[in-house]
């Protein structure tokens, strides 16, 4: 059972894929100036993983390892377009906003990355648990700098306003440079040298 | 002597196990701020000079003072202009100091603040380097920047410009040019525009920079007169429009063997040679916005500039070039310099490696060449 459990936690915090392994930086770039894009982006990020992990465990005895990189992709494509005509049929809105990213989780690292380094040698049971962690790993870090980007750049949360209206009143202003791309990446940054110095304590 | 006394006497509070231990940095800094250290260096190599860091960076401080003197009469000026006032030098002068020294006690106590909680962090001496940072901050922000966001742009530079990256002489970037920056794309409405650079500006009067006459498609003619941009009795921030003040600072700085001339000339080389590619008034171009300030006191910084001679020529040039390049081929920012420097700042490295590396090979070849000889 702590095992398991172990396999949901760590990608959390102490094998984290951005933080740690710093893997798939760019959709984290992309789609974090909003909160809500970016937490359908990490559920969707987190159903893929999940269940290309479990595919490819159950598949990995039968794939012959000169073309597996091949049967990987395929898996994964079709996963994503999965999800991808779910968010187009319910959540339109996000979709759009989402626009190519969503797509382009085939190619983040983090999906092919468990897949080579976890699915192809461990159980479906595992394997699975192993990408929802991760999912959920990358999502954290996702929600986490958009929750920043979100009310200090726009001064909402979630399209709410919470920011009170006295303190623009005041002469605040929201802060232009948290909806630039680089912005998210020294948030990234920010929480990396908190992670670490944290740890060397 | 009561003052040395003092400090001896409550100096065992201070160190390893005192009461508090904690706050030696603290300590530390204040008695080399009062009293010559008595530390001499114990490893590493050994040069014996007067000039140390600390004596730089005053000398540099001191090349600031004419920028920081006029800026100061000039925001008076402006603003008593803008009213169509006239006013005594002493009343011009006063009112310039009033809006200034809010501006310099964010930046300095907001940035020392962060300088020595970190050095208590890390259980490092405070470094001096802030003194010259804190200094340039204010005098490249428009007067009528609010504090609250100087205090932002201070505690952002200071922290991810220079403690990260493990402080002063550490950085990648100009710290000051970063504060900047970082307000440049944070608040950009605080920012540009023609109602920034004067304080308490009448609303009929324009108040806009030679560089936002010419963003906005002025000619030439529109321009003040030449005159008028070197002496700097124009809009713009606080310390850049005074081209004879950044003269008597820049002469001091190469002198003092501080500022490095090639990087200097080299600027001005690459600024004429775009301008003359794109056939805009040199003159004019040379003399308007933070070209002249960003070449003696931002672009020669020798933390952030190329090491080597030949890289210092390639640094300087392109920062010249882009200058131009982005004044007269972007649509959207009126200045470029500030961008051009920190763009180069990161490149200075790479240059560096490359001037290095072919000077490796360059000799390596002439070795080659006489050991076959002698065979």
């Amino acid at each position: 059972m702590s095992k398991n459990w172990n396999l949901i936690t760590a990608p959390l915090r102490k094998a984290n894929p951005v933080t740690v392994l710093i893997l798939g930086i760019c959709s984290s770039l992309a789609v974090t100036a909003k909160l809500k894009p970016a937490i359908v982006m990490a559920l969707s990020v987190t159903v893929v993983t999940a269940l290309s992990n479990l595919v490819i465990s159950l598949l990995r005895k039968g794939i012959p390892s000169k073309i597996r990189i091949i049967v990987q992709l395929i898996v994964v494509a079709a996963l994503v377009i999965l999800v991808d005509q779910f968010l187009k049929a319910f959540m339109y809105d996000v979709s759009k906003q989402l626009s190519v990213f969503v797509g382009l989780i085939i190619t983040n690292c983090i999906v092919m990355g468990r897949l080579e380094a976890f699915a192809m040698s461990h159980n479906p049971w595992e394997s699975l648990l192993d990408g929802v962690g991760n999912g959920l790993g990358y999502g954290s870090i996702l929600v986490i700098v958009a929750f920043f980007r979100e009310i200090l750049g726009s001064g909402t949360l979630l399209g709410v306003q919470v920011i009170p209206q006295g303190l623009y009143d005041f002469g605040y202003i929201n802060n232009g440079l948290m909806i630039l791309p680089p912005m998210a990446l020294i948030i990234i940054g920010i929480i990396i040298w908190l992670q670490k110095s944290e740890e060397e304590r | 002597m009561g003052l040395r006394n003092y400090i001896d006497k409550i100096k065992p509070n201070f160190e390893t196990g005192g009461k508090y231990a904690r706050f030696h940095s603290t300590f530390e800094a204040f008695e080399t701020f009062l009293y010559t250290p008595d530390k001499v260096t114990t490893s590493g190599s050994h040069i014996r000079d007067t000039v140390d860091m600390k004596r730089n960076l005053i000398t540099v401080v001191i090349a600031l003072i004419p920028c920081f003197l006029f800026g100061t009469w000039n925001i008076g000026y402006q603003h008593f202009l803008s009213y169509g006032e006239s006013v005594t030098f002493w009343h011009t002068f006063g009112y310039g100091l009033l809006k200034i020294i809010p501006l310099y006690l964010v930046s300095y106590i907001v940035g020392l603040t962060i300088e020595f909680v970190f050095a208590e962090i890390r259980h490092e001496d405070v470094n001096e380097g802030y003194f010259v940072t804190g200094f340039l901050i204010p005098l490249i922000m428009p007067v009528e920047v609010p504090l609250w966001m100087l205090a932002l742009a201070v505690a952002f530079a200071v922290i991810i410009g220079k403690e990260v990256f493990g402080g002063s002489g550490m950085n990648v970037v100009n710290p000051a040019l970063l504060a900047r920056a970082f307000l440049f794309f944070s608040y950009p409405s605080k920012m540009t525009g023609d109602s920034v650079w004067i304080a308490d500006k009448a609303d009929a009067y324009t108040g806009a920079t030679p560089l936002g006459t010419i963003l906005n498609g002025g000619g030439v003619n529109e321009l003040p007169s030449l005159t008028d941009m070197f002496v700097g009795t124009i809009p713009g921030s606080i310390g850049e429009t005074s081209k004879i003040a950044i003269l008597i600072g820049g002469i001091i700085l190469i002198i003092n063997g501080l500022a490095s001339c090639r990087i200097v000339v080299s600027t001005f080389l690459g600024a004429i040679s775009m301008a003359l590619v794109f056939n805009v008034p040199i003159c004019q171009h040379l003399l308007m916005g933070g070209f002249m300030f960003g070449t003696f006191f931002m672009a020669t910084d020798p933390v952030t500039a190329a090491q080597t001679n030949p890289g210092k020529w390639i640094y300087g040039f392109l920062i010249g070039a882009i200058v131009m390049l982005i004044r007269v081929a972007n649509p959207g920012y009126p200045e470029g310099m500030m961008l051009s420097i920190l763009l180069m700042n990161i490149f200075a490295p790479l240059i560096d490696w490359c001037v290095v590396a072919l000077n490796i090979r360059r000799r390596k070849k002439r070795w080659a060449a006489a050991e076959r000889r002698s065979k």
